[in-house]
């Protein structure tokens, strides 16, 4: 292809809803002799929504960067076509490609905080692609900018261009970036997990902003692995596992009457209201089928309600930043925890609940108020009292990883926690059988108790991590968004797990999860909480369907959902 | 349609994990030789240190002097060799003086924090603006030219370095969410500094501190070059280099054969203090 050619890049033609935009076709890409991308093949349309589905390692974002020439060093990239309206996009170079990036094609990063550029303003960072594009003078840039971050929905955008990212929360991050993607109104956005990284309302708000695009006749790739964000948005969908296709159709039929039986176990996965009570994946560790009733229904499930295991009376917690202004984290918040019972705990972030899980551990004293562990004080005792009664309640963190001693093997991690227990082991002996116990408990083996976390994989780690927490035999376990990093399928594993380990231990669970499908699917009743206090609580069907707060309403009308067969 | 690269087929890639470097076996080497040398002159060399042979004064390197022999007819190889002990000495020392300061200093600074921290970090700054050879001066004015003095010269100019190092990782690892897990798990704090904070802390140190070992030969060398150094007869290795200044015009062994067996052992030593590092981050995350 000649220079020239490769210069005309602008797109006219096509205009009417419906067209073909992007051919894609037997797209193969391979890191070294892996091959991650399988010969996939589709086609996008003006004003509408190609959603490619998938789990880690499907392939999914490794396709989407290949259509904006990103696939990085050491990859290999064939196909028989990828044409954009006309132009070639095979065997372009580095210099070529930035014709077409921000131009003719957008691209929606998922992490906008490592995405943009931490010491360069918002405004400088969303005229970026105009600049490079030779849009406009210095000046109707600067207008330009404002105005983007104000079709975002940013507020006060004239304040934000001349902020620095780390300044904006993660929600206003997201949007500069897609502000950026959308400068110059490119006829192709490909957005690769967009919300992911979102609270509910935000996700709404990007997916709005997004199905807006797609309504005035942009073209929109989206990668997801979140099936409910892609009922949302999605006209056509492709399931992607281990780089190949498994199933591509319209995106009622997929979502509704999937043919493989995978696109069904994904389904299945999603916890929701319909959920409850029912297991949600087929494994080896936990046999069943999805939907099966694993647990009785909540009626006849055992919980004590005499004494509560854990009390939380009026707890605050104020901090002081580093402008010396008192910010109050957490406002007033009291709960019980009965025995065998699990109390969800839902907010989006910054709304306090991490900070009330780490106070009812007392790792935070909090600034007034108390916390009572079987009606004796615990937030009150000093930490050398505290200490022997830690065994009493566990802990399971969103990030496993980062909560294991990166020298130590998952089972000198687990003898560790034995020894801190009530029944601590009398010999190295005993200790490694009960270890082995734990990790069959939790549906891993002795085979795991030389492994380094670092070797496992995201399930595993968080298994380990549910074993340790059982180690020292907790009569309360405090969960603080342990699914959050996990894949649906993964993710439905473990909370699988978490039920069947309550229905045989009878352990209590203080459940945190900024996801209401995951809070409705396990837990009996519910605190709602924003900006630091609780705005609703009650059974978890009280909640669910009669909202009485409009907090709690505006949460749930965000919340993308399946329609039910 | 990008570049067609298939840089390095898998099997390269798993030679090149478990390959042995050309490099790390000769440092392995050196370091094994040096170590004799210390331990036991005696196996490499038949003559004494201080032999004294007027009959064969500043002899250019051959067969019977390797490294030729100086003005008083010592063979310099010898020296070199017997030289290794308190060469090594104060390389070793030095950096354990500076890693002991600067263990107790980031850490009182990075657990403490606060005021305690604020109090350390400038007096590691001042610590940092002062020049080393400023303060050799004054402890050999103060206490005269000796090992001693030498290890404190160069362990105490070293420290700051080392501290500022030891407090970011106590900063880093304090901060981690297994420091949180172990006290959740009922850890006194005590415990959990030992068992899990302090190894964590010092892990990405190790490595520093073997490139430290060679670095503190090399500056100790320095000052002995300057006359700062141990005194003569004593064959240290700075001292031999010290020594030979007077006859650099004429006699280039006395200096070039010295310096070549510093800068031999600093770079094994560092090379293998790299080679750790590696291991060591390649276990790690």
């Amino acid at each position: 292809m000649t220079a020239a050619a490769e210069a005309t890049t602008e797109i006219t033609n096509v205009t009417a809803t419906g067209t073909p935009l992007l051919h894609v076709e037997n797209l193969r890409v391979s890191f070294g002799d892996t091959e991650v991308v399988k010969g996939i093949s589709f086609t996008t349309r003006v004003g509408r929504c190609l959603a490619i589905v998938g789990e880690s390692g499907s392939g999914k974002s490794v396709t989407a960067r290949t259509l904006v020439g990103l696939t990085g060093p050491n990859s290999h990239v064939r196909a028989d076509r990828i044409d954009l309206a006309g132009i070639d996009l095979t065997r372009r170079s580095e210099r070529s490609w930035r014709a077409i990036r921000g131009r003719e094609i957008g691209f929606i990063l998922q992490d906008a905080l490592v995405s943009l550029d931490q010491l360069r303003l918002v405004g400088t960072e969303i005229i970026e692609p105009l600049k490079l594009h030779r849009w406009g003078t210095r000046t109707s840039r600067r207008e330009r900018a404002v105005e983007l971050l104000g079709s975002v929905g940013v507020p006060e955008p004239e304040v934000k261009v001349r902020q620095r990212p780390y300044e904006l929360s993660g929600g206003l991050r997201q949007r500069a970036l897609i502000a950026s993607a959308i400068a110059l109104d490119p006829k192709l956005l490909v957005a690769d997990e967009p919300t992911t990284a979102l609270d509910v309302t935000i996700q709404a708000q990007v997916l709005d902003l997004l199905a807006e695009s797609k309504a005035r006749g942009r073209s929109i790739i989206l990668i997801s692995h979140d099936l409910s964000v892609v009922a949302r948005l999605a006209d056509e969908v492709i399931v992607m596992r281990g780089g190949e296709v498994l199933e591509h159709g319209p995106a009622d039929q997929v979502l509704h009457e999937p043919r493989h039986e995978y696109t069904q176990a994904l389904l299945d996965a999603i916890p929701s209201e319909h959920t409850r009570g029912t297991r949600l994946a087929p494994t080896a560790a936990a046999p069943g089928v999805p939907g099966e009733k694993i647990i009785a229904p909540r009626a006849r499930k055992a919980i004590d309600r005499g004494l509560p295991l854990l009390e939380a009376r009026h707890i605050s917690k104020v901090f002081r930043g580093p402008d010396k202004v008192d910010r109050t984290v957490v406002d007033d918040v009291s709960f019980e925890l009965f025995a065998g019972e699990t109390l969800g705990i839902v907010g989006e972030s910054g709304s306090g609940k991490t900070t009330s899980a780490r106070i009812a551990l007392s790792l935070l004293e909090p600034t007034s108020g108390e916390v009572l562990l079987r009606g004796q004080p615990w937030s009150a005792l000093s930490p050398g009292r505290r200490r022997p009664l830690r065994k009493q309640i566990g802990v399971i963190y969103q990030d496993p990883l980062s909560s294991f001693d990166p020298r130590w093997p998952v089972g000198r991690i687990l003898t560790d926690a034995l020894r801190t227990g009530n029944r601590p082991p009398s010999s190295n002996a005993q200790a490694r059988a009960r270890a082995i116990r734990l990790l069959e408990q939790v549906g891993l083996g002795e085979e795991h108790l030389a492994s380094a976390p670092l070797r496992l994989s995201g399930g595993q780690r968080q298994r380990v991590s549910i074993a340790r927490a059982l180690a020292p035999e907790p009569e309360v376990i405090v969960c603080d968004e342990p699914v959050s990093a996990l894949d649906v399928s993964i993710q439905a594993q473990v909370l699988d797990l978490l039920t069947d380990l309550q229905d045989e231990l009878g352990v209590s669970y203080l459940f945190i999860s900024h996801d209401l499908g995951v809070i409705h699917h396990m837990s009996d009743r519910i605190l709602v909480m924003k900006d630091g206090r609780v705005v609703e609580s009650g059974s978890a069907d009280e909640v669910f369907e009669r909202p009485r707060d409009p907090y709690t309403q505006r949460l749930l009308t965000a919340l993308p959902r399946l329609a039910q067969v | 349609m990008t570049a067609v690269s298939f840089q390095r087929p898998s099997a390269l890639a798993l030679s090149k994990k478990f390959r042995v470097r050309p490099g790390t076996v000769v440092s392995s080497l050196i370091v094994l030789v040096l170590l004799v040398a210390v331990i036991a002159p005696s196996v490499l060399t038949h003559r004494g240190p201080n032999a004294i042979d007027l009959e064969h004064t500043l002899l250019p390197p051959s067969l019977s002097h390797p490294f030729g022999t100086d003005d008083a007819g010592r063979d310099l190889y010898t020296r070199v060799v017997y030289g290794a002990r308190e060469s090594l000495g104060i390389g070793l020392g030095a950096t354990g003086l500076a890693m002991g300061i600067a263990i107790l200093l980031g850490f009182a600074g990075g657990l403490a924090g606060g005021f305690v921290d604020m109090v350390i970090a400038r007096i590691l700054e001042v610590a940092f603006a002062f020049p080393v050879l400023l303060l050799a001066l004054l402890l050999i004015a103060i206490y005269g030219p000796s090992v001693t003095t030498e290890i404190v010269a160069v362990g105490i100019g070293s420290a700051p370095g080392y501290a500022r190092m030891v407090r970011g990782q106590v900063l880093a690892v304090k901060n981690a969410e297994y420091i949180s897990a172990a006290g959740a798990l009922g850890h006194s704090r005590l415990a959990v500094i030992r068992r899990h904070l302090f190894p964590n802390a010092m892990r990405p140190l190790v490595a520093v501190i073997t490139l430290g070992v060679g670095q503190s030969i090399v500056w100790a060398s320095g000052l002995a070059f300057l006359g700062l150094g141990v005194a003569p007869p004593s064959p240290e290795w700075g001292a031999l280099l010290d020594s030979g200044r007077m006859y650099i015009t004429t006699s280039w062994w006395l200096e070039v054969m010295p310096g070549l067996v510093i800068v031999l052992v600093a770079l094994s030593v560092t090379t293998l203090g790299r080679t750790l590092q590696h291991r060591l981050e390649g276990a790690a995350r």
